[in-house]
């Protein structure tokens, strides 16, 4: 469980994280959403009181992270930046990690052959390619059999039989009852995921809910219907909430109902339906649509698309 | 490179210790013994320890039928034995430094950070573990390099000088003391600037570059402040003979002793409040 409230951080003029207040509750994996630069890798420092706030608050399991006689079970964190000296190797690292929590070698051999390596778990860490640092990160991070797991990007750098990996670790890692709460700027990749998400944008939250409805509210009621009476049925349903479009002759995209209530409305006036489609978006329409609004994000966009 | 190992199976962990001192120094060993970079600046500092004086004293030894009797009298077996501390002061002083630096230029300190959040345990190990692996090696290699210098020159009777010879004994082992307190010194340097170049320049300054710079004081300005700088109040533990112009090797040792609380106390106090 991590509870942030009003959580604020400041770099000279620039505010990183903005006012954000949230809980990650465990049992599910909770999505952290957002665009590169949007605060989300300092936030994750904050919970892990690597940088100090300059105002608001974050706890986890009830404490200041630096409170608990045991963190490392506690929290188990993958950072984006890589956190390891290059010049030791894998079995050295976990080891001296360990050792401050008075945890044995058989568990450090245990991760190594969680994460599969063990065949260089005795070579310099500098050597790794992206996905095996990942990797070794995720074995720091399960060394302390933490409550809550914190993952910045983890799947950065894994190939797919790592992504897929990931995914199924994240999920049982969930079901097991403790608290996942991992970042991404990869919104497909969250929607097969996460349970639940918060995103932000420039440091403050856009958005708090399940998966499901994050995907359902950004598209709205949005219903395809194709019928031979089309101007019919258009005027059957046009209303102050409701909007449609046609997008062919027998082609009409009606706003603010739901597929049942436009069925119901040609039902009743016995209008034939040749398709009734309620549209998702998809979690970056979403995502887009709720971020619409944000200044940064649509700099960040006009540079992606100069560049 | 094998496979991943089927998840659904991250096996639970019966026992999980609290993080205490004792573990963080076990922790902070562990790291130290870990790195190629330890072990060749720790070999360094005992063959530099060691090799100087050796070599130093057959050079004496082989010129000295055509040294000048000025040369001669210029040569204390002591100065000939305690040669390679001045030299390997460097060695020691870089490690110091890396040991902290390196942490922060890798990234490894948000890992440690992570494991011990309260921080100063981990400064505290460091420093201990530091200071012991120093003095174990740092107390045989100034015996060694007294008794094989002594050795060396024992056709010189004049260049003979017994370990029970008053202050002698305190000088050699003085050497090594010093050692670890300039190691001690650095790694607190190290801990404020969080920059390996950056540290070691800072700890040459301090200890090469402002001491012939005093020399642009009036005399008695030099005179009355020269000799509580770092390098001239920690060479005292090391020095045979002292004069009005210097501490006692008890007064300079506590002045050096000082310097390293100082810079170890703001190492600290820093670590806590900045971010990492």
């Amino acid at each position: 469980m991590i509870e942030a409230t009003a959580l604020t951080k400041d770099y000279g003029d620039k505010r990183a994280v903005d006012d954000l207040t949230f809980t990650v509750r465990p049992g599910i994996v909770t999505g952290f959403l957002g665009p590169n630069g949007s605060g989300k890798s300092t936030t994750m420092r904050l919970i892990l009181e690597l940088d100090a706030p300059s105002g608001g608050d974050v706890t986890v399991n009830g404490k200041h992270y630096r409170d608990h006689a045991a963190p490392l079970h506690e929290v188990g964190a993958l950072l984006e930046a890589r956190s390891l000296h290059g010049g030791r190797s894998a079995y050295d690292h976990l080891l001296a990690l360990a050792q401050t929590h008075g945890i044995g070698r058989s568990r450090v051999d245990e991760l190594i052959d969680l994460v599969g390596l063990r065949d260089v778990a005795k070579k310099r860490a500098g050597k790794f390619s992206l996905g095996m640092g990942q990797r070794l990160g995720i074995a720091s991070a399960l060394l302390g059999d933490p409550s809550t797991v914190m993952l910045d990007e983890p799947v950065n750098g894994l190939d797919p039989e790592g992504i897929h990996w990931m995914r199924n670790l994240l999920k049982s890692l969930a079901a097991e009852g403790r608290t996942v709460f991992v970042s991404s700027h990869l919104m497909s990749e969250m929607a097969l995921t996460a349970d639940h998400l918060i995103v932000i944008g420039r440091g403050r939250k856009i958005a708090d809910m399940s998966t499901h409805e994050f995907i359902s509210r950004a598209s709205g009621n949005v219903v395809r219907v194709q019928t031979p009476q089309a101007g019919e049925l258009e005027a059957q349903l046009v209303g102050p909430t409701v909007t449609v479009k046609t997008l062919e002759p027998d082609v009409l995209e009606v706003r603010g109902l739901t597929a049942r209530q436009v069925g119901e409305a040609a039902a009743a006036k016995q209008i034939v339906l040749h398709e009734l489609t309620p549209q998702q978006a998809s979690l970056e329409e979403a995502f887009m649509t709720l971020t619409r609004d944000d200044v940064e994000f649509k700099t960040l966009e006009r540079e992606a698309a100069a560049s | 490179m094998s496979g991943y190992a089927g998840v659904g199976t991250i096996p639970r962990l019966a026992h999980v210790g609290k993080v205490t001192q004792a573990r963080v120094a076990l922790s902070e060993w562990t790291k130290l013994r870990s790195l190629r970079s330890t072990r060749w600046s720790l070999f360094a500092a005992v063959l530099l320890t060691i090799g100087f004086p050796v070599l130093f004293a057959f050079v004496t030894s082989s010129h000295w039928g055509s040294m000048s009797p000025h040369d001669r009298a210029d040569r204390h077996p002591l100065d000939i034995a305690l040669a390679g501390v001045a030299v390997s002061q460097l060695a020691i002083a870089v490690l110091g430094v890396l040991v902290i630096t390196g942490e922060y230029s890798t990234g490894m300190i948000r890992a440690s950070f992570s494991a011990v959040p309260k921080r100063l345990p981990v400064l505290w190990a460091k420093a201990f573990v530091f200071a012991v692996v120093t003095l174990a090696l740092m107390v045989p290699s100034v015996l060694a390099a007294f008794f094989s210098s002594q050795a060396i020159l024992s056709r010189h009777d004049i260049l003979q000088i017994s370990f029970s010879h008053p202050g002698v004994a305190r000088s050699v082992i003085g050497g090594a003391v010093y050692l670890v307190l300039v190691g001690i010194f650095a790694l607190g340097i190290g801990a404020i600037v969080r920059n390996t170049a950056g540290g070691i320049a800072t700890f040459a300054g301090i200890f090469f570059v402002i001491p012939p710079l005093m020399n642009v004081l009036p005399a008695s300005w030099n005179h009355a402040i020269s000799k509580y700088l770092p390098l001239e109040s920690g060479t005292q533990l090391f020095s045979l003979t002292h004069d009005s112009s210097s501490l006692s090797p008890l007064g300079g040792g506590l002045v050096f002793v000082g310097y390293c609380a100082f810079v170890i106390a703001l190492a600290a106090v820093l670590l806590v409040r900045r971010d990492t």
